[in-house]
């Protein structure tokens, strides 16, 4: 049984790291596994999607509307924008982040209110702070292998050999923060 | 060994297996990451950056025709550059086998148009291949190598966004070293004048029919019978999505050499299924070909012909309705359209054309694309790559037969490496036809909207070989413009200057150059050299003295926040890099903004 990641967040949050360590992780452990993303203009600050598919054979690249198995949003608002992309079984990992779009920087609406609220009236959802705990760590950027973390976990993958996959893949100055990143996100769980 | 490569790494390793000596590109979404990949078997391939499409194709001809193994990639608006070499070159073919990615854009995603490009194949009379994953696009480069040997033609590899941007797992070989050909001079060959190109004319019909036969044989083309119900024929990307969606209920006739088509096949495929449908994004190319066969079947009558022909489209279309999805109202959803990044050197000159009133701005191809949105207002027009500057003159000697508010002046914008791509060609009909027309050329020292690929202004080759600077104002000069102005864009007061100076001279055409590295380039010795202080500073908004009047909302930073309860605007320290501009737009008066002090 095919089974489906979907990571979204704004250009320049990194889901496309997440998404690249979660692949090469499950290829690892024996998966078929197909990714699937845009690059181009959409990075310049707007919406992006990592979709990431795995089993025994997987066909379609993309995953479908209604086809998530989990939802990983690492900007709020984004998992309101992609929720038909999951399945009503489902659930969603959420950072409690927000990122302001050009018409709310611009002060002609605002930010929508309670968005975790309304996902967890929907679907089981998880929110975490992975700002404030990437900072606590000592470095911002961590934010998305935090939420990896919580990701890997949610979907029974965090048995992985995810130490040695961190240090094949990650700079290895950045090895162990990403390493304690990814722990400290699967505690989320 | 088996690694997880996306179609272009694929396509990349795929030439690189095959023996591929020489390759070239001009970057383009969803191509570019072929020729940055094969720019890694340094040593086995030479892989260059061209000024454009039509560049790289004819450097690719030159390098196939002296016997080495070629490749050149474009994204699908790209080949209509290349077009003009790729016509000709079907008829007097390569030494070396020779292969043209184009890389098509169902959905759009980056792109402004959605073209079918497998249409080139059968107006330029060469085969073509499409791959359905990222395993395929490297076997599939190989055999594509071997059929332009054969059969002397160069061979179009069809792709589309998903195939070239999918991860997959890929089982890869070895390199195979065929060498260069030796080179025989051979002119019945090679030069097509009426009298030699009416033989060969003539030889690319009957080497289309050898074509059909092996189109007949080839594994490229099979069949996967699992039931006489429902049969779908499909190539690229579409095999998958139907997959997913009829699995084992259905029968395939998964199409990988497309033209020209497996007509046998397709008939003996129809005749053995009750219902088929054709799963293809954009144009009817499969489906016309099965309805020219005399069956009927479910195509673009039953299927959109525009977007990605996904599974969950494919689910409405045949099923009526897709897989259950939760429901929500789209009220916590506000739109998020792509922006001009914090510290981005377009901004400067945006912030200061959008303030002018009877300015018709023709737009071009790159991040300043972005610039007709909020909050700047600016952009009028854009069509294709360098066209700002073909556009912008026509317009301007128009309007110059007008007189009062009808008359306006057009400002040409475009950037560094599109100017050399193709928007220089127009700057010397404005020089030669002489008519006032404005340009501006955003040089941002690099091709950012691709993602950073080197160009003639930025001092290296995509082999990291550092090469003189091609200087755009020497060029401009050279050209015959006598008003040239170089300025750095985040100096709003010069940026104002330099407008107001061009726009003041109604007789000449101007030449206003910008100066200043992308945010996000990585800067080479000599950006160090120049721009000491780029981006090494942040600045920040003193919370008592705002006004909140919004004036440095209007450069459309992202880094800047307005707070409607507080009435305030501050800067989200992470995203500020320090360029100055919103300290400029903030009332004298009030100067709430300034660089922040260590």
């Amino acid at each position: 049984m095919t089974k489906s990641i979907m990571l979204v967040g704004v250009g320049g949050q990194g889901t496309i790291l997440a998404a690249k360590l979660l692949t090469v992780a499950l290829m690892d452990a024996g998966y078929d596994v197909k990714m699937s993303e845009i690059h181009g203009m959409s990075q310049r600050g707007g919406s992006v999607s990592s979709q990431v598919r795995y089993g025994k054979e997987v066909h379609s690249p993309v995953i479908e509307e209604g086809g998530a198995d989990i939802l990983v949003a690492f900007e709020k608002m984004e998992a309101m924008r992609w929720l038909n992309y999951l399945n009503p079984k489902g659930k969603v990992v959420v950072n409690n982040w927000e990122i302001k779009s050009m018409p709310i920087v611009t002060g002609k609406v605002d930010y929508p209110a309670g968005i975790i609220e309304e996902l967890g009236a929907k679907v089981p959802t998880t929110s975490i702070d992975a700002a404030k705990l990437a900072t606590e760590l000592g470095n911002s950027k961590v934010m998305n292998v935090i939420l990896l973390g919580a990701t890997v976990k949610s979907m029974g993958l965090d048995t992985l050999d995810w130490e040695r996959i961190i240090k094949e893949n990650v700079k290895p100055a950045l090895a162990e923060l990403n390493i304690k990143a990814l722990k400290l996100g699967m505690a989320q769980v | 060994m088996k690694k997880l490569l996306t179609g272009d790494e694929a396509v990349a390793r795929g030439a690189w297996e095959a023996g591929v000596k020489y390759a070239s590109a001009y970057p383009g979404t969803p191509s570019t990451e072929i020729l940055e990949n094969l720019a890694l078997y340094k040593g086995d391939i030479l892989a260059e950056w061209a000024t454009n499409e039509k560049v790289a194709m004819e450097a690719v001809i030159g390098a196939s025709m002296v016997g080495a193994r070629t490749i050149c990639s474009q994204k699908h608006v790209g080949l209509n550059v290349a077009a003009d070499p790729m016509f000709t070159f079907a008829y007097t073919g390569p030494l070396g086998g020779m292969v043209i990615v184009t890389a098509d854009e169902p959905g759009q995603h980056s792109s402004q148009n959605e073209q079918d490009n497998r249409n080139y194949a059968r107006h330029a009379k060469i085969p073509m291949v499409e791959p359905s994953t990222a395993q395929e696009s490297k076997d599939m480069v190989k055999v594509a190598m071997e059929i332009s040997e054969e059969y002397n033609t160069p061979v179009l590899f069809r792709m589309t966004t998903r195939v070239c941007h999918s991860k997959g797992i890929v089982e890869c070989g070895e390199r195979t070293e065929v060498g260069v050909k030796p080179y025989v001079k051979d002119i019945k060959k090679n030069i097509p004048v009426p009298a030699m190109s009416r033989v060969q004319r003539v030889q690319v019909e009957a080497r289309t029919e050898k074509l059909k036969v092996y189109s007949e044989n080839t594994p490229l083309n099979f069949a996967e019978m699992n039931s006489d119900e429902i049969g779908v024929i499909a190539s690229g990307v579409c095999f998958n999505y139907a997959k997913e969606v009829f699995g084992d209920s259905a029968s395939y006739l998964k199409l990988g050499f497309t033209y020209p088509m497996p007509t046998g096949k397709i008939k003996e495929f129809c005749s053995k299924v009750k219902k088929v449908y054709v799963i293809e994004e954009n144009d009817p190319w499969i489906e016309e070909q099965v309805r020219l066969l005399g069956f009927e079947c479910f195509g673009k009558n039953l299927f959109p012909f525009n977007g990605e022909m996904t599974p969950d489209v494919i689910r409405k279309s045949v099923y009526g309705k897709p897989c259950d999805t939760i429901e929500t109202d789209g009220s916590k959803v506000v739109d998020r359209p792509p922006t001009l990044c914090a510290g981005c050197p377009h901004r400067g000159f945006f912030y200061e054309i959008g303030k002018k009133k009877n300015v018709v701005i023709a737009g071009d191809i790159g991040c300043y694309a972005l610039a007709f949105t909020e909050p700047y207002n600016a952009t009028d027009w854009s069509n294709c790559m360098g066209s700002s500057t073909g556009t912008g003159h026509g317009a301007q000697q128009v309007f110059n037969m007008l007189e009062g508010d009808a008359k306006k002046r057009v400002v040409a914008v475009h950037g560094d490496s599109t100017f050399f791509h193709t928007a220089m060609n127009g700057l010397v009909n404005i020089a030669y036809n002489r008519s006032n027309t404005i340009t501006v050329i955003l040089d941002n020292r690099i091709t950012g909207m691709t993602g950073h690929q080197e160009n003639p202004v930025s001092g290296y080759t995509l082999q990291g070989l550092e090469t003189p600077e091609i200087e755009i104002a020497g060029v401009v000069k050279a050209m015959g413009f006598k008003n040239v102005m170089q300025v750095d864009p985040n100096d709003l007061t010069a940026m104002k200057y330099a407008i107001d100076w061009a726009l003041a001279n109604e007789a000449e055409p101007s030449v206003i150059i910008t100066r200043w590295p992308c945010v996000l380039k990585k800067f080479s010795a000599q950006d160090k050299a120049e721009f000491p202080e780029a981006f090494k500073s942040k600045s920040v908004i003193d919370q008592d003295k705002c006004i909140g009047c919004k004036s440095c909302i209007k450069t459309g930073c992202p880094a800047l926040s307005y707070d409607a309860a507080a009435k305030k605007v501050s800067i989200i320290r992470d995203q500020c890099v320090g360029c100055g501009v919103c300290i400029q737009t903030c009332p004298p008066k009030i100067q709430a903004i300034s660089k922040e002090t260590k």
